[in-house]
Parts: C-alpha cells; sequence; structure tokens
C-alpha cells in the first residue's frame, strides 16, 4: 500500500505536465493540472493510510 | 525523443546589482541565520529533557553537514555559480532538471554579485533545510542517521529542487515556455526549505516510526509535552528576526525586487506571523478552553513559513489572510497527524514548514497579477509532492539499511543525551522516570 501510494504520487505529476504540453488554453489547462494534483493527493492519502500502524497491532 | 543534452544555457539574464544592493542584500543575509537558531530553540524545547543537549547539538551538527556538503557537490548540482545544466528536450521545449556547474565551489571569486549573494543564500536554505527534519525526529533519531540525511539532502535533492526553481530549470521556465506567469514564483524558499524539509520529516516519521509509549496499543496517544516552553517561544521571537531579513535578501536575489519594496515584503512577513498567532490563539482557546503555548508557537512558525512564499508579492490585506488561513489550520492539522494518522512529530514541521509552505505558494499563485500565475504554482506543488516526497522516502530508506535512524530501545529509554553524548543538558536536575512506558 505504501509503495503504491509513492508511485501514484509522480504519475500524478506527469499527468500535470502533460496539461501544459497537451492544452493551450489557460482554463482548460489548470483543470487538468488540477486533475493531475487530485491523482497526487489521491496517492498521498495511499501512503499515509499504508503508513498507519493496524488497530490493535503491538506497537513499540 | 527525449535526450539528456548538458551545456545549455541555464538562467536568464538577471539586471545588474548596484553596490548599494549588495551591501544591503549581504547584510540582510548574515542576519538570516538567526531564523535557523529560533528554528533549533524550537527544535530542542519541544524534545525531552533528556534529549535536550543532543537535540541541539544535531541541529549544528547536521547544518554543518549540510553546508559541507552543499560545497563539495550540492552547489554544482544546484548550477548557481554555472551557466550549464542537463535538460530533457521534448514536445518543444527544453526542461532543465539539473545544474552542471563546477565542484568545490570553483569559480566563486570571480562569478557576479548576484551570483555570489544567491550561492551565500542557498547555504544559509540548505542549513535550514537539513535542520527541518531533526525536530521530527526528535528522542529517536540517532545523530549519524541525522548527519547522514542531511548529506542526502544536501547532496542530492535540495539542489535538484534549487535547480529547478532558482537555478532556471522547468519550473523557473513555466513563464517562458508556457506563459505561465513569471514561472514558479518562490522568493524565500518556501519550497525548496521548508515543503522540502517538511516531506523529509513525513519520511523520516514513516520510517524511525513513533516514540515509545507514545501510541500505546489500547485508548488515545500519550501526551509527551515539549520540555521548554521558553526555548520554544524564545525561539520564535528569533526565528522572527532571520525571517524578515530571509525574505526580504530572497526577495531582492530571487525577483530581483527594488530596495522600495523591502519595507512591504518586511511588513507583510511580520502580519502574516502575526495573522497565525492570532488564529492559532483563539483556535486553542475555543477547543481546549485556554490557548496551548507550544500550539500558538506552532501557528507563529507557520505564519512565518507562509510568508516566505508569498510576503514579496502579497498586499498587507493578503499577508494577513494567508497568516491567519496557516494560523487557523496549523493546530487542526497537528492534531489529525497525531489521533487520526498515528504519526509523531514533536516538533509539528510536517504540518508547519510542510503544509504552510504549500499553502503559502498556492496563495503567491492566488495573490501574483501575472496571468497563469496560479497554474504555475500548481504545477511547482505537483512537483513538490510528486517527485520530492518519494525521492525522499526512497533515499531515507535505503539510507536507513546502511545507517539506522532509529535508536536501540535501550537508548531511547536512557535518553538521547546519555546514550550518544555521555552526558546530560542539565545535569543537576533529577530527570523523573517515564511512567508512560508499560
Amino acid at each position: 500500500m505504501k509503495f503504491a501510494g509513492l508511485l501514484v504520487m509522480p504519475a500524478g505529476f506527469l499527468l500535470t505536465l502533460a496539461a501544459l504540453v497537451l492544452f493551450p488554453d489557460n482554463a482548460r489547462r489548470l483543470a487538468f493540472v488540477v486533475c493531475g494534483l487530485a491523482v497526487v493527493a489521491m496517492g498521498l492519502v495511499i501512503a499515509v493510510r499504508g503508513h498507519m500502524p493496524a488497530r490493535g497491532a503491538s506497537r513499540p | 525523443m527525449n535526450t539528456m543534452t548538458p551545456m545549455i544555457p541555464a538562467a536568464a539574464p538577471v539586471p545588474a546589482m548596484s553596490d548599494a544592493v549588495f551591501a544591503l542584500t549581504l547584510a540582510l543575509l548574515l542576519l538570516a541565520p538567526l531564523a535557523i537558531a529560533g528554528v533549533a530553540l524550537i527544535n530542542a524545547g519541544l524534545g525531552r529533557t533528556r534529549s535536550a543537549a543532543q537535540a541541539l547539538l544535531g541541529n549544528l551538527a547536521l547544518a554543518a553537514v549540510a553546508v559541507i556538503v552543499f560545497a563539495l557537490v550540492g552547489a554544482s548540482f544546484a548550477g548557481t555559480l554555472g551557466t550549464a545544466d542537463a535538460a530533457i528536450h521534448a514536445a518543444g521545449k527544453t526542461w532543465g532538471v539539473l545544474g552542471l556547474g563546477p565542484f568545490l565551489l570553483h569559480g566563486l571569486a570571480s562569478a557576479t554579485p548576484q551570483a555570489q549573494l544567491a550561492l551565500l543564500f542557498e547555504f544559509i536554505a540548505v542549513a535550514m533545510a537539513a535542520m527541518i527534519p531533526w525536530g521530527s525526529g526528535a528522542d529517536r533519531w540517532r545523530l549519524s542517521g541525522g548527519c547522514a540525511a542531511a548529506a542526502v539532502l544536501a547532496g542530492i535533492v535540495f539542489p535538484l529542487a534549487a535547480h529547478w526553481i532558482w537555478g532556471g530549470g522547468f519550473l523557473a521556465q513555466l513563464g517562458a515556455n508556457f506563459g505561465l506567469g513569471a514561472g514558479f514564483l518562490d522568493a524565500g524558499g518556501a519550497a525548496t526549505v521548508h515543503v522540502l524539509g517538511g516531506l523529509s520529516a513525513l519520511a523520516l516519521v514513516w520510517i524511525a516510526g513513533p516514540r515509545r509509549g507514545k501510541f500505546p496499543r489500547e485508548g488515545l496517544s500519550t501526551a509527551i509535552p515539549g520540555h521548554n516552553a521558553v526555548y520554544v517561544l524564545f525561539g520564535c521571537l528569533l526565528a522572527l528576526v532571520g525571517w524578515l531579513a530571509w525574505n526580504a535578501a530572497g526577495a531582492v536575489i530571487w525577483l530581483h525586487a527594488p530596495l522600495a519594496a523591502l519595507p512591504g515584503t518586511a511588513i507583510n512577513t511580520l502580519l502574516s506571523a502575526a495573522a497565525a498567532l492570532l488564529a492559532t490563539f483563539s483556535i486553542t482557546r475555543i477547543r481546549f478552553g485556554k490557548p496551548d503555548a507550544s500550539l500558538c508557537a506552532n501557528g507563529w512558525l507557520a505564519g512565518l513559513v507562509t510568508s516566505t512564499a508569498c510576503a514579496a508579492v502579497a498586499t498587507p490585506l493578503e499577508a494577513i489572510f494567508a497568516g491567519a488561513v496557516a494560523g487557523f489550520f496549523t493546530p487542526l492539522l497537528v492534531e489529525l497527524l497525531e489521533l487520526a494518522v498515528s504519526v509523531d512529530d514533536p516538533s509539528g514541521a510536517i504540518a508547519v514548514h510542510g503544509a504552510s509552505g504549500l499553502w503559502g505558494l498556492l496563495a503567491a499563485g492566488f495573490f501574483a497579477s501575472q496571468a497563469g500565475q496560479l497554474t504555475a504554482q500548481l504545477v511547482g506543488i505537483a512537483a513538490l509532492l510528486g517527485l520530492v516526497l518519494p525521492l525522499v522516502y526512497l533515499l531515507f530508506a535505503l539510507l536507513n539499511r546502511v545507517v539506522p535512524f532509529r535508536v536501540d530501545p535501550d537508548g531511547e529509554r536512557i535518553g538521547m543525551d546519555l546514550h550518544e553524548l555521555g552526558g546530560g543538558a542539565y545535569p543537576e536536575f533529577v530527570i523523573h522516570r517515564d511512567e508512560s512506558y508499560r
């Protein structure tokens, strides 16, 4: 889980770069960049959840 | 299709700097390390009594390692003294990714005054960036592990980010290549210093884990308050002085701001910190019945961090708004990270430096007058979260196998001072047994 999240995050960044190249007008470019950021955020959430200790697990 | 080709121009020509501006900027940069001193005091004060000496020595050691490594290799990759970089050519554009300046600061004496000031700024910035995660690893992060992490940050990660943003890399060129405002704006190092430091802190606490007894098997997390609120609050005051100088110097060096703009930058810095403090003061007063000193310190620092990104481009009212938002959300985020996500971050660096830095960068996009600036800021934020965090995590995870970050359980029980230094910070004090251990 944790590594999956960390791999999703660069994918989101690449989406933002794709937006710059693919869309010439600012409005659509901004919308696509926001979508890329949403993917980055999704990866972050997955990574955070992957690092959360399991409920009831033994802790140091 | 995509090729790595060195030796292309790295940075756009900048206007010449007069002697008066050079002297003033140098003087400001000589005051900026007070921000580092303030953060070091805050880091030490928010840790335990039994680790206080190790915490402050660690701040010094990490800063020392960072500046040495940056001088040896990092400055080359940042590309501050050179005019070449490694770039990717794709979609008809040039994307600068890595500086290829001379190693060992070769050519420093013959560099332009602007380049010399920029390099000095980066030295102070890399010391701060390396220190930020140290507070998050308080009471469990070994000195050797901290120094190794500082070397990695100063030799690889900070130079990359500095080149992208300050050295003519792809984020700096967003304006020229895609018409996105002036490119990614980060006059004071909110991205290169604070977001980088905050994300490094997150990677560290994920890898090192929480302090013993912080999250017991049953019930809520154990409160482990900082040992010296006076250090923490005095650190905040000291940091203000450094931050005023830091932001003003950054505006001159990276935005080429005229001297007449510097009082406004300093006023915005002060207003942002003040608004953040009052917001945190109010929030903690409402939630807990009384204002919380350490959270208020976090709020003040969050306001300063936010100002790092936007003080040079905002109006005073916008600076107050940005600071108030940072101060409002910082204590909530600190609580969320601890209670909901089980992240043990004694200094609150993830919220204070990471989240507030990101908010400041976003706010700069809203406040700047150029068209497309918001998009440029969002692309920069995506680069920080999408590239820098995974890279730091990967490097730290590998490093942890070579130089283990975490102290052994016995060392954590007796305290980092006795374990690593052989003596405590307060030898005449009785150190009480920790009742939270079970």
